[in-house]
């Protein structure tokens, strides 16, 4: 059962801006096991406000407890001017579990150290995304920790404190309904944000800007990870050729015997490095892309909100007295959610380009750092074999 | 994609070759004989023997015969005479530089020691010069002849060359894939039953011809075409470098004629269809009644190692193509990323991040080519070189095959001379004398043939021992030169990705 060093997780936590800046309450998962297909997080809080029982207290958690807190915080109406953080995404064992399953098919085709090999970059695999999982769900207590408004949500200081088993206080029949409707609500929420007219300059160009920019960036996603796929796939390739080099250079005993060898321990050294390049591409811009993806659909819902309280402003013009009354609830409703929306979007945006740029340097760093590592082996490498 | 052929490795023998064959041509005398074998081939280095022989036609100048390239002109003996194909057939085109006259019959008997008794036509030794020859060749220039169905691919065979056999220095001809293939034909006809080690062409392929045939200008068709000039150019190289094959008329003609006989048999042999031969030869073997009793462990150790090499071989070429399919998954994924996120850093509305994702479009870009370009060299450099060896092992495991044939007509003959002995005796002993000559002629005829055939054996011995060793010289080079080339082309590769980065940097840095 795999845990986490506290560095590893540092150095994971880059999709975001640096959360956990205000000491009043720090939260971070220091750990988490896995068992089988759930995982369990420990939720860590260290915290000076007076709201919590105690100074520091840990929980287990596990992913539908977090999604719970979310969707509690996307239905509560104060928050509907609000960007919700996006909930993270369950926990996907499925492609390594998938390979490592091909893997023991094929055990029978390959030399042991070449299983040995592959077994081991399975593993590497799993860790990989059980370290992301943490990730994503460290982040997301993380924003709403960071949040001005959010942070003193009940719901949430029960997630963070209550000490037993949150799936009693879970299981309200309200979720199903939510959940259900929520997709439904999207096709509509479409058709309503384009359709509806836009009063404010700030809101029309958001609106036009965040449709546009989700497809692509959602495109951009699939994308990546197929380019990251394809690249780990090369790199295990050459495992295999390194492992079928060795057997022949074996039983080689003339001259070519040493240049198999070296060739072989090249394919070796460098499949680490191309597997290195693989996994930081991934992490730096895979994950980035990914991450904005979902937070992008975090402002568009914003928006749809927004488009909503709108309409239903506009709507109660028919009866008079009292629909007067409730008319000018929904506007003022409106206009806060307007108000908040605007100073969300706008801190939304100089968080994602905080975070690109900051990506885009350490990918572009770790690119050179691996391609001089490669190139040093290989020079060193073709060096020795002509002098041979 | 380069052009040139790998070093000429033997050039000192080559320019030894084209001494001998200087001295050949003025002569007139029927200098094959039937080489005192055994001397000559257990040399190791043909070229020691020189000295000691001159006047001697060396081994490996079989130029004049179209079968047997070592035999003398046996055809005059009608012991002989079913033995082999017989040169008369085949010889109506070729033009070598060296005319065969095979006027002078030599006794059977005399011939085995001809090869010390043929002073007569002693020449001054030649000096060998230091100069070495050069021999260059480059196949190019694909071409598509005709339309639809009917239509081929011509190549551009050009050849440069100092040597002294060819018409001329510089040279070039057009052939289509099939003059290859009778290229392959006419040689291992001749060379592969003495056990030589004949190259393998290129496979043909219906598939990819049918393409071209029709027209498809597309990347597979160009990527088939290229694929198989470079195939056709490293089997030249390979044949050349064999110094055998290279006296071999065929040969030259092939590289100097203007306008070849169009080779039809090719419709029935190709690598593949001789490959398939070799497997059949190979069970028939296996299925011999009399094993072969090795009083040397050599053969059997060595067919051993051959065949566990080409397993080997295959392996890892299964491996690099899946390697080469890879990258060309990675490089097409790449494309359509880089695309992706040119379309992203136009939706950007931050100027600097939307021009900082537009610069990683562009050098997610300059990686598919970086991408495409090292599958083309995993291919070429690598998978190629694998698949050919794959090839040529089977080559050499039929050699090995032809020498146990060899053993087993050598064994047949001593088992009917047997049976002839027996018929005499029998004779003998019912008093028919009539009937007695014949059978001593019988007797005297088969006697003849199994001294042939045990000749025949132990030379076959000795030509399988020094080519096995002559191509594991070649390649055991040609890997070292494949692998350390490949080696740079990675190099290259990581160096310029070094470079695209780098200018990256900057515009990432700049993001505000």
């Amino acid at each position: 059962m795999p845990t986490i060093s506290q560095e590893y997780k540092t150095a994971l936590r880059s999709v975001s801006v640096d959360l956990n800046n205000d000491v009043s309450l720090l939260i971070d998962i220091p750990d988490a096991l896995c068992e089988r297909d759930k995982v369990k997080f420990t939720v860590h809080t260290k915290t000076t406000l007076s709201v919590f029982q105690k100074p520091e207290f840990s929980v287990p958690r596990q992913h539908e407890d977090f999604i719970w807190l979310h969707d509690t915080l996307v239905e509560t109406e104060e928050y509907a001017g609000l960007i919700i953080p996006p909930a993270p995404p369950k926990p996907d064992f499925e492609s390594p579990r998938e390979k490592m399953h091909k893997l023991g098919e094929g055990e029978a085709t390959m030399t042991k150290e070449e299983y040995t090999k592959m077994k081991q970059e399975l593993e590497a695999e799993y860790l990989a995304v059980f370290k992301k999982t943490v990730q994503v769900h460290e982040v997301f207590l993380q924003r709403l920790s960071s949040h001005p408004v959010l942070s003193k949500d009940r719901n949430f200081q029960i997630f963070l404190e209550y000490d037993q088993d949150l799936s009693v206080r879970r299981k309200m029949p309200r979720r199903c309904l939510v959940v259900s409707s929520r997709t439904w609500l999207k096709s509509a929420d479409e058709v309503l944000i384009s359709g509806v007219k836009e009063v404010d300059d700030f809101f029309e160009q958001e609106k036009t800007f965040l449709l546009d920019y989700s497809t692509k960036i959602k495109d951009s996603t699939t994308k990546a990870e197929r380019m990251t796929r394809a690249h780990k796939n090369v790199a295990d390739d050459y495992i295999h050729v390194a492992a079928i080099l060795n057997s022949i250079s074996a039983e080689e005993n003339t001259a070519l015997k040493k240049h198999l060898d070296k060739f072989s321990d090249m394919f070796e050294k460098l499949r680490k490095v191309e597997g290195r390049v693989a996994s930081d591409q991934e992490l730096k811009l895979t994950e980035l892309l990914r991450y904005y993806t979902r937070d992008i659909q975090a402002a568009k819902d914003l928006l749809y909100r927004r488009a909503r309280a709108l309409d239903k402003a506009r709507l109660k013009s028919k009866d008079v007295a009292q629909a007067e009354d409730n008319q000018r609830q929904c506007m003022q409703k409106f206009e806060k959610l307007s108000e908040s929306g605007k100073k969300e979007l706008t801190s939304f945006k100089g968080r994602r380009v905080v975070a690109f740029r900051k990506n885009l340097v350490e990918m572009a760093e770790l690119e050179i750092k691996h391609a001089k590592n490669s190139v040093s082996l290989l020079q060193g490498c073709i060096e020795t074999l002509k002098n041979c | 994609m380069e052009r040139k052929p790998p070093p000429f490795p033997d050039s000192e023998e080559q320019e030894a070759h084209s001494e001998k064959a200087e001295e050949e041509s003025g002569d007139d005398d029927d200098d094959d004989d039937d080489d005192g074998g055994e001397d000559i081939f257990t040399g190791n280095d043909l070229f020691s023997e020189e000295g000691s022989y001159p006047g001697v036609q060396e081994p490996s100048v079989d130029n004049q015969h179209a079968s047997n390239g070592l035999r003398s002109d046996d055809d005059e003996q009608d012991l002989f005479a079913e033995a082999r194909v017989e040169l008369s057939l085949d010889r109506s085109s070729t033009k070598g530089i060296r005319e065969v006259t095979r006027s002078s019959p030599s006794a059977p008997d005399i011939s085995y020691k001809s090869s010390t008794s043929k002073m007569s036509f002693e020449k001054p030794e030649e000096e060998e010069s230091n100069d070495k020859f050069e021999l260059n060749i480059a196949v190019t220039h694909p071409e598509k002849v005709g339309d639809g169905m009917n239509a081929y691919m011509v190549y551009k065979v050009s050849t440069q060359t100092t040597l002294p056999m060819f018409k001329s220095r510089a040279f070039s001809v057009r052939r289509r894939f099939s003059d290859f293939l009778g290229l392959f034909e006419k040689l291992s006809e001749k060379h592969a039953q003495n056990g030589y080690i004949v190259p393998l062409p290129p496979e043909k392929s219906v598939v990819g011809m049918t393409k071209v045939k029709v027209g498809k200008e597309d990347t597979s068709s160009t990527e088939f075409v290229e694929k198989r000039r470079a195939a056709l150019e490293r089997y030249l190289h390979r044949v050349v470098s064999h110094q055998n094959l290279l006296q071999d008329p065929d040969v030259r003609e092939f590289l100097e004629k203007d306008e070849l006989p169009r080779a039809v048999s090719t419709q029935t042999l190709s690598g593949a269809g001789f490959l398939k031969m070799i497997n059949k030869a190979s069970d028939a073997v296996n299925k011999m009644t009399i094993k072969m009793n090795e009083s040397d462990n050599w053969f059997e150790e060595k067919l051993q190692e051959v065949e566990n090499e080409e397993q080997q071989l295959r392996k890892l070429h299964a491996v690099v193509d899946a390697l080469v399919n890879h990258r060309k998954d990675l490089c097409g994924n790449t494309a359509v990323f880089a695309k992706s996120m040119a379309m992203l850093g136009n939706s950007e509305d931050n100027t600097a991040l939307s021009r900082a994702l537009s610069q990683l479009a562009e050098v997610e870009d300059k990686m598919e080519q970086l991408h495409q370009e090292q599958a083309s060299n995993d291919f070429f450099i690598f998978a190629e070189l694998l698949a050919d060896y794959v090839r040529l092992l089977g080559g050499v495991r039929n050699c090995f095959d032809q020498r146990i044939k060899t053993w087993q007509r050598w064994q047949d003959a001593q088992s009917t001379l047997q049976k002839k002995r027996e018929v005499e005796a029998k004779l003998l002993w019912a008093n028919k004398p009539d009937k007695l000559q014949q059978a001593k002629d019988e007797i005297t005829e088969w006697e003849a043939k199994v001294t042939q055939y045990e000749r025949d054996f132990e030379r076959i011995c000795a030509t399988v021992r020094k080519e096995v060793l002559r191509f594991e010289k070649e390649k055991s080079n040609d890997f070292k030169v494949h692998i350390i080339k490949y080696l740079e082309s990675l190099l290259v590769s990581q160096q310029r990705l070094i470079k695209y980065w780098e200018a990256f940097l900057p515009e990432a840095k700049a993001i505000s």
